[in-house]
Formats: structure tokens, C-alpha cells, sequence
């Protein structure tokens, strides 16, 4: 795989301004780099600019310092070689599971019915091709988000709070789902999160934000076989220590009262 | 694939059953069936003068004569057409308006005062000037209709254009859609229920107005057939208009659900009817 798939942020320090004028600290000095096919997590309380930053990736919003590069080409509007799954399906509800998928593709893709179909087939939805979004649980949405995302091939897949808004046994299902597509498209990933579990079991790192401005403070290697064990002790210790970085120790009365 | 999401393909929402139970379809008929029982039983004992208020029988009989005889057929048609005309002139002014209106902030900003003031203006303040411009004859009805029925499906319109999920259209930019496909396959879809809606209202207007340009004059048509009735005397016949009018009005409501259920299959709030 070529460098083509990496994602470089470089010092990007982003203000909001509020309608009073006031100028708002919201990114500053913020820097990543994405290898090739690597999975990163970035976790953060809310507030912390994790989907700002997502947004500037994408070249939704160009209003920042710094430099975004996807392979070395710097990012300057929104393009078909970075996907996106936001933690609402945003689902066109008109179209069927099919043409959603094809709405992901540009207009001059060759092949348009072949490759839909391989999408859909990947996130196990064949014989839904014909259902309308309405029709879907929330999980299958997500899934037809997901294979929207993918059917243009991006060089990397950017995931906003994918399954935040799902139960938690759909949720552990998809994070299984997302390895196991990510394992065999080989896609760059990376995923915003707020929940550490969900952030550990599927990065090969995790990337902590603070807030207030919102930065990297800190990196976790995540140096686990895949499929992981959510309750294996080194999974558990990553946890913890993650855990720790936020909320700092937690006091355990009951260990003194023996 | 997760079995959890192997489920059958069944609308998330409970739906509401509009196959109605024997009981309730008895119901749905009792109320009129009273009242026209009622009604003959009034007029049979001499309560009121026939030549007031004639009975349901006299009315079904005059009825079915005007039906074999052609003559409803032919004032019935003759207004129909009339609608048809009215309608698709106002409603095709109203669509291309309102998708200026809707997609462009300067459309709107140049338009606002104009459509503001001409908008409270009800309908039958129009008949004078048209019939001064147009005359009596069939341009002046048809002029009339299609006001009637530009003004639904304007705002209707607009508004629908206008409430398009900002979200999704995020969605098309981050796809590198451009702009004719970005109003192809996601402005006018999510806008196309209010359209109906507009279209839905806009032709039951079409149908009032009509009735009520042909009251004010005209050698033909439905209302001119109740207002000729009038002079006559013919009560059974303007009653044969009135239910006419009615069961056509009901008759073009109920096609143009049938439309908007066919085309908005992909919309969770129509299933199971209203």
C-alpha cells in the first residue's frame, strides 16, 4: 500500500466566532499522522473538537491554520477519496438501500452495479437492496452508511461517533462488523469516539483530546491481537489507564473495609 | 451478519389497520343513513313542503334521470375541464415559481412584498376584474381556477424546498454531487411531500372556484346547472348539482392520495393511511 493512504494533520489551530464576535479557541496545535491502513481512535469528553476537527478533514471548512494532507496532497475541498460515517445514518430516506450505496459513487464510476452490489454484500445487507431506510433497524442504517462510505474506495474512512446512538449490543456487533471490513478492504480508519471501550478495541491507537482548547494530550499503543477479548486483563489495563487520564484515580472504599 | 438484524421486513411503526372491523364500517354508514331516513320520513308526513326540500327519493330519481339523459354528464365534463385547465396553468406557474422562490435568497427577497400583498386577496374580489378583462366566457373561469390553485402549491412549495435536511445536504457535498444532481435527487424528493400536499389542496380550491365562476355566470357546467335550477325552481335539480359536486370533489381527493401513497412509498408517515 502506497503512501497515498495516510492522513497528515500538521498544527492546525482552529477558532470559532461567536455571533457576539468573540473569538473562540477551539483546535490549537493540534497533530496526527495516520499510517497507511492503520486504525486510530480519538477519544474525548464533548466539547472537545473531535468533530471539528473530522469536518476540516473532510474540507467542509477550509477557515484554519495549519495543513491537512491526505498522501501528500493537501485537503482543500470535500472529495470522494475520504469517506464518512456520521452518528446519524443520514440516509436519503427516498432511495432504496441500492441507490443510497450508488449515491456514494461519482457518476462516471465504471462498473456501478458490480461494485454496489460487492458493498452491500460486505456489510450483509444483499437481501435488502430494495428496502427503504424506514424499513431498516438502526443498526442496518448504519450499515448502508457504511457501505456508502466505501463504495468510492476512499483512501480513508473517517467515522463520527458511528455507533453512539445504538444499543449496546448492536454496538458491540458493529465494532466486530467495522474489524472485520477493515481487515478486508484494508482501508485507512478513523474513528471519533467517546466511549473507551469502543475506542481500545478497535485502534491500533488511541489518541487522547482535552478540552478548552482541544488538542492531543496524549497516545495510547494499543498492542493487542485482533479479534480482541473486551474483558482480558491487558485490554482492561488500557482501559483503565485511559480511564485514569480522564477522571483521574477512582477510590475504592471497599478495599480498606476488609 | 449479526442474526440480530435478520429481522423480517416489517414497518417499524405500529401501523394503524384501515381495513375497518364490520362494526366500525356500520358506523361509518348509520350517521347518513339516519339522517336521509329521517329526511324522507319528514317530507312523506308533510312536515315540509316538497317544493322546499324535496325527498331523497325525488332527488335520486331526478338524479339518475339527468345521468342517463347525458345532461349531468355533460355540465359535469364541461367543468371538469375547466379545473383541468385552471389547474395545471396555476399549478405549473406556482412549481416554477416557487422552486425560484425556494432555492435562491434574491428570488425570494425580490418577490416577498409583491406575494404578501397579493395573497390576502380572496378569490371572488379577482371576478370582477377578469371578467372586465377577460370577459364572460371561458378564459375568465380558467384565469380564476388557476389563482385559486397557485397559492397552495406556492408556499407549499417553498416551504418544502426550503426545510430540505440540511444533514443530507452535507452528505451530497462530502459525495462531490453538483448542483443539478444535488436538486434532482435530494431537494425536489424531500420537498415533494409538501408539493403534494400544495397540489392536494390546491385542486380542491381548483374545484370550489369553479363551481363559484360558473354561480356568477356561465351557459354551462355544474354550477351553471343549479343556478339555471334556481330560476326555474327545480330544487331536485339543485340538489342533484350540490351531491355532484360533492361526490366529484371526494372523488378527486381520494385519486390523488391514492398518488401521493404511490409516490411516497419511501415515507414512513404515510403508511397505513390517514
Amino acid at each position: 500500500m502506497g503512501r497515498e493512504n495516510s492522513l497528515t494533520v500538521q498544527h492546525v489551530t482552529k477558532y470559532h466566532t461567536s455571533p457576539q464576535g468573540d473569538r473562540l479557541c477551539v483546535l490549537s496545535d493540534v497533530n496526527l499522522t495516520v499510517e497507511p491502513g492503520e486504525f486510530v481512535s480519538i477519544v474525548g469528553p464533548s466539547g472537545c473538537g473531535k468533530s471539528t476537527l473530522l469536518r476540516l478533514i473532510l474540507g467542509l471548512d477550509t477557515d484554519y491554520e495549519g495543513r491537512i494532507l491526505v498522501g501528500d496532497q493537501p485537503v482543500t475541498r470535500p472529495g470522494l477519496d475520504r469517506g464518512i460515517v456520521f452518528q446519524e445514518h443520514r440516509l436519503f430516506p427516498w432511495m432504496t438501500v441500492f441507490e443510497n450505496v450508488a449515491f456514494g459513487l461519482s457518476e462516471h464510476a465504471a462498473h456501478r452495479r458490480d461494485t454496489v452490489r460487492h458493498y452491500i454484500n460486505l456489510v450483509g445487507l444483499s437481501d435488502f437492496e430494495n428496502a427503504y431506510p424506514h424499513q431498516l433497524s438502526g443498526g442496518m442504517r448504519q450499515r448502508v452508511a457504511i457501505a456508502r462510505a466505501l463504495v468510492s474506495q476512499p483512501q480513508i474512512l473517517l467515522l463520527d461517533e458511528p455507533f453512539g446512538a445504538l444499543d449496546a449490543f448492536t454496538r458491540v456487533q458493529m465494532q466486530q462488523e467495522l474489524i472485520r471490513i477493515w481487515s478486508q478492504e484494508g482501508t485507512t480508519m478513523v474513528i471519533v469516539t467517546h466511549d473507551i471501550d469502543e475506542a481500545v478495541y478497535l485502534g491500533d491507537r488511541v489518541a487522547i483530546m482535552s478540552k478548552r482548547p482541544g488538542t492531543f494530550r496524549k497516545e495510547y499503543a494499543v498492542r493487542l491481537v485482533r479479534p480482541r477479548d473486551h474483558g482480558s486483563d491487558d485490554f482492561l489495563q488500557i482501559r483503565r489507564a485511559i480511564h485514569r487520564e480522564f477522571f483521574g484515580e477512582v477510590e475504592v472504599p471497599f478495599a480498606y473495609t476488609i | 451478519m449479526a442474526q440480530e438484524d435478520r429481522v423480517e421486513l416489517a414497518p417499524v411503526r405500529p401501523r394503524i389497520r384501515w381495513r375497518p372491523a364490520p362494526s366500525a364500517l356500520l358506523l361509518t354508514w348509520v350517521t347518513p343513513l339516519l339522517l336521509v331516513g329521517a329526511w324522507e320520513m319528514a317530507v312523506a308526513r308533510g312536515l315540509v313542503r316538497p317544493t322546499i326540500l324535496p325527498s331523497p327519493t325525488t332527488i335520486s330519481s331526478t338524479f339518475v334521470d339527468l345521468l342517463v339523459s347525458g345532461e349531468l354528464f355533460h355540465h359535469l365534463s364541461i367543468s371538469l375541464l375547466r379545473v383541468v385547465a385552471g389547474f395545471l396553468a396555476g399549478a405549473c406557474t406556482a412549481i416554477l415559481l416557487g422552486t425560484l422562490i425556494g432555492l435562491s435568497q434574491a428570488a425570494a427577497r425580490a418577490t416577498g412584498i409583491l406575494l404578501g400583498v397579493l395573497r390576502p386577496i380572496p378569490m371572488v374580489a379577482w371576478v370582477p376584474l377578469l371578467i372586465l378583462w377577460l370577459g364572460i366566457g371561458e378564459s375568465s373561469k380558467v384565469a380564476l381556477i388557476a389563482i385559486g390553485t397557485f397559492w397552495p402549491v406556492l408556499l407549499n412549495l417553498v416551504h418544502g424546498i426550503r426545510s430540505t435536511d440540511r444533514k443530507l445536504l452535507e452528505v451530497a457535498q462530502v459525495l462531490e454531487k453538483d448542483r443539478l444532481t444535488l436538486l434532482r435527487r435530494v431537494v425536489f424528493p424531500s420537498a415533494m411531500p409538501s408539493l403534494l400536499t400544495g397540489l392536494r389542496l390546491g385542486v380542491g380550491i381548483a374545484w370550489t372556484s369553479v363551481i363559484a365562476a360558473e354561480l356568477l355566470g356561465a351557459d354551462r357546467g355544474i354550477g351553471f346547472l343549479i343556478a339555471y335550477a334556481r330560476e326555474l325552481l327545480q330544487v331536485d335539480v339543485m340538489f342533484t348539482g350540490l351531491v355532484t359536486i360533492g361526490i366529484t370533489g371526494s372523488l378527486i381527493d381520494f385519486s390523488i392520495r391514492k398518488l401521493e401513497e404511490r409516490l411516497l412509498r419511501w415515507n414512513p408517515d404515510l403508511e397505513g393511511g390517514r
